[in-house]
């Protein structure tokens, strides 16, 4: 394994690293997981398709109880990952623990796993209550325990009543509450979610999205959600791993990943980012300076700097809504400041979008909430941006980087 | 020259009030056309027969319910008739078995796990191609040269060889819509791989499994130039019919032509009543 991947060997070794890393930190700290048993473990997976690696050396836990999600542009191989847990597909080297036991080459009839499909793949010559007590016939559940966990479970996914109606009959929305209730009834120690969200409005998205993490709260099972909707996973995960080309990127809890981001890719993929080039220019045990194009410095919180960092060369980045504009730089104190015209200011009802361009060319984002705020410059004025030294993060800069997270996302 | 608006809307209400005319009556003629020869047949089987000969003539001489009453009254007819429907219910049983199997094959695998496949399309085609009378006549060959006794056992090994080949067409056209996840759904929820045929792909593909069994059931139930060649002694209905009209048609094959027909519309119309209902 290791001479075949020796070219892309050390790069990988350095991501799991980090990876490992943060992930040691949120589990201590800030995770809501935090000692919980690792109820699955997947240990060097890799899967090869005709001599391309669809998931490359993949390592990583999944706590009891929690709502995990693997999030990454098409291609990057957490659907792969998810079919393998589901016993779809084998890896071609490494193992998979589930509560403890190799799982790697059980079928899927022989795995504590269920799984809510991408179309749902609800059986359409059946009515909803068998659909929903498939997996209880196969174990032979009585018939009258078999109907009282039916209704149990429609009550939960909130559609009691609905025993006796065809999937054809009813819509997207509740489909796909049919299809994790019929998962969900069978108490799997893993359940997995294929993108269930993608065939549903934004609007209904939205509602399901509070709905599965309360259904989740309640059914205490632990959750492995694909999708490629940052926001998604943002918004329901306990922790999430941001994968690209089969390989994670970034693993944490959604204000760790998105507050600190170890790669350009991540910091691109999940949300927006304003990245600046430049070099290290200092650096002591508290606060690093960087030195941007056009001669200013931005400094950074020295724990901020990624830690396969080799040379000088880095990324500093900030977040949109992390930046003020400011009237003057004398009250901006120990803040880092750049200094840009606006090309564009738009206004989206909750705030202010401005696209500020530096002198070099740079464009920043600034997202300005709607708060009554004194500044707020016209495009073609001249602005200053200010934001503390402490929303500021750094990553490798990283060839085709971001074009990839515009491209495949 | 110009014309006013109303004026143009007239012209094109004239104008699709006889598009609406001509598509319709076009239909009607075709129907026409095709059903020509059965009314002819139902009137018939009514005409009454002074002349000695019992034998169709087509002059009509009085309404009669004659040859109703003696539907049985031809030897060997009514033997031949059962003959046919065992032959055909044997024969619709085996070809659809088998023409499901392949047409699974064929649309689940392909090369290297199905080496050959295109050679097996490629028979199919040909078995659905190949002229009646030449399969016949070669089936003819095997069984002699083989000295197979001619009978039940190779009509039926005949009609499935030509029927099998439908049923596979039917099936995989069924099979090409199949959502694969519904299979992998059923495996998750703890069905083995022949408890999921049963549960969910069986199911599933029956219409199309259904209308390759009747498709093998209607090709094998008027089959004759085939059954002709390998049935020996015994006579399935087509080829007794064939041997009868030789001399003249006996109104029976008149009343069986009906009665067979009237069947046939009946199972129709079921069937349009229950894919509604669905």
């Amino acid at each position: 394994m290791r001479t075949f991947w020796g070219v892309r060997q050390g790069y990988i070794q350095s991501v799991t690293n980090r990876a490992s890393e943060v992930d040691t930190a949120s589990r201590d700290i800030s995770s809501p997981t935090g000692g919980r048993r690792a109820i699955v473990q997947i240990q060097g997976v890799s899967k090869l398709f005709e001599d391309s690696a669809a998931v490359n050396n993949l390592s990583l836990d999944i706590y009891e109880g929690e709502f995990f999600s693997l999030l990454g542009p098409s291609g990057c191989g957490k659907t792969t990952t998810l079919r393998m847990l589901g016993g779809f597909e084998e890896p071609t080297t490494g193992r998979i623990l589930l509560g403890g036991k190799d799982v790697t080459y059980l079928a899927p009839y022989h795995r504590d796993v269920n799984t809510v499909f991408q179309s749902y793949a609800l059986f359409p010559h059946l009515n909803i209550f068998e659909n929903v007590a498939f997996g209880l016939r196969r174990r032979h559940v009585s018939k009258d325990d078999v109907a009282r966990r039916v209704s149990e479970i429609l009550e939960i996914v909130d559609l009691p009543g609905f025993e006796k109606r065809r999937a054809s009959q009813l819509s997207g929305g509740q489909q796909q509450r049919v299809a994790l209730a019929r998962a969900l009834i069978n108490e799997p120690t893993l359940l997995l979610l294929d993108e269930p969200m993608s065939a549903l409005d934004a609007k209904l998205r939205h509602q399901m999205q509070i709905e599965l993490k309360r259904i989740q709260t309640q059914v205490g099972i632990t959750f492995l959600y694909v999708t490629h909707d940052q926001e998604e996973a943002m918004t329901m995960s306990d922790r999430l791993a941001v994968m690209r080309h089969g390989v994670i990127e970034g693993i944490g809890s959604p204000k760790d990943i998105y507050d600190s981001p170890t790669t350009e890719f991540v910091a691109t993929f999940l949300g927006a980012s304003n990245l600046l080039a430049g070099e290290v220019a200092s650096s002591d045990a508290t606060t690093t300076v960087v030195r941007v194009a056009g001669g200013t410095t931005v400094s950074l919180p020295t724990e901020r700097l990624p830690k396969g960092l080799d040379g000088t060369s880095v990324k500093v980045g900030v977040r949109p809504e992390k930046i003020s504009i400011v009237p003057s730089t004398s009250d901006v104190g120990a803040r880092n400041t750049l200094r840009g015209r606006v090309l564009v200011s738009t206004f989206t009802g909750v705030g202010n979008q401005y696209i500020v361009e530096l002198a070099n060319d740079t464009r920043i984002t600034v997202y300005a909430q709607n708060i009554g705020s004194d500044v707020a410059p016209r495009s073609g004025e001249e602005a200053i941006l200010a934001w503390p030294v402490e929303h500021t993060f750094a990553v490798v800069p990283m060839e085709g980087a971001s074009r990839d997270a515009e491209s495949e996302s | 020259m110009s014309l006013s608006a109303a004026d143009i809307r007239a012209q094109r209400t004239k104008r699709r009030h006889l598009g609406r005319l001509i598509l319709p009556t076009y239909s009607w003629l075709v129907i026409a056309y095709l059903v020509f020869p059965i009314i002819i047949m139902i009137i018939f089987s009514f005409n009454q027969i002074h002349s000695g000969m019992q034998v169709v003539s087509f002059a009509w001489s009085g309404f009669t319910f004659q040859w109703y009453h003696q539907w049985n009254n031809l030897p060997g007819l009514t033997a031949s008739f059962w003959l046919s429907i065992r032959l055909g219910v044997v024969s619709t049983i085996i070809a659809t078995v088998l023409g499901t199997l392949l047409a699974i094959a064929l649309v689940r695998y392909r090369p290297p796990q199905f080496r050959g496949k295109a050679i097996v399309e490629q028979v199919l085609f040909t078995n659905i191609a190949a002229p009646e009378i030449v399969m016949g006549a070669s089936l003819l060959g095997v069984f002699v040269t083989y000295n197979i006794a001619r009978g039940f056992l190779t009509l039926v090994l005949a009609h499935v060889m030509f029927s099998v080949a439908y049923v596979t067409v039917t099936v995989r056209a069924r099979l090409a819509g199949f959502d694969r996840s519904l299979e992998e759904a059923a495996y998750d929820l703890g069905a083995k791989p022949l408890s999921t045929f049963r549960l969910v792909t069986l199911p599933l593909i029956m219409p199309g499994v259904l209308a390759g069994a009747l498709m093998a059931f209607a090709l094998s139930i008027d089959d004759y130039v085939t059954s002709n060649f390998v049935s020996g002694s015994i006579s399935p209905f087509p080829v007794y019919i064939f041997g009868a009209t030789r001399v003249g048609t006996p109104p029976q094959v008149f009343v069986f032509g009906t009665v067979i027909f009237l069947v046939g519309i009946g199972m129709a119309m079921a069937s349009l009543v229950l894919a509604k209902k669905e």
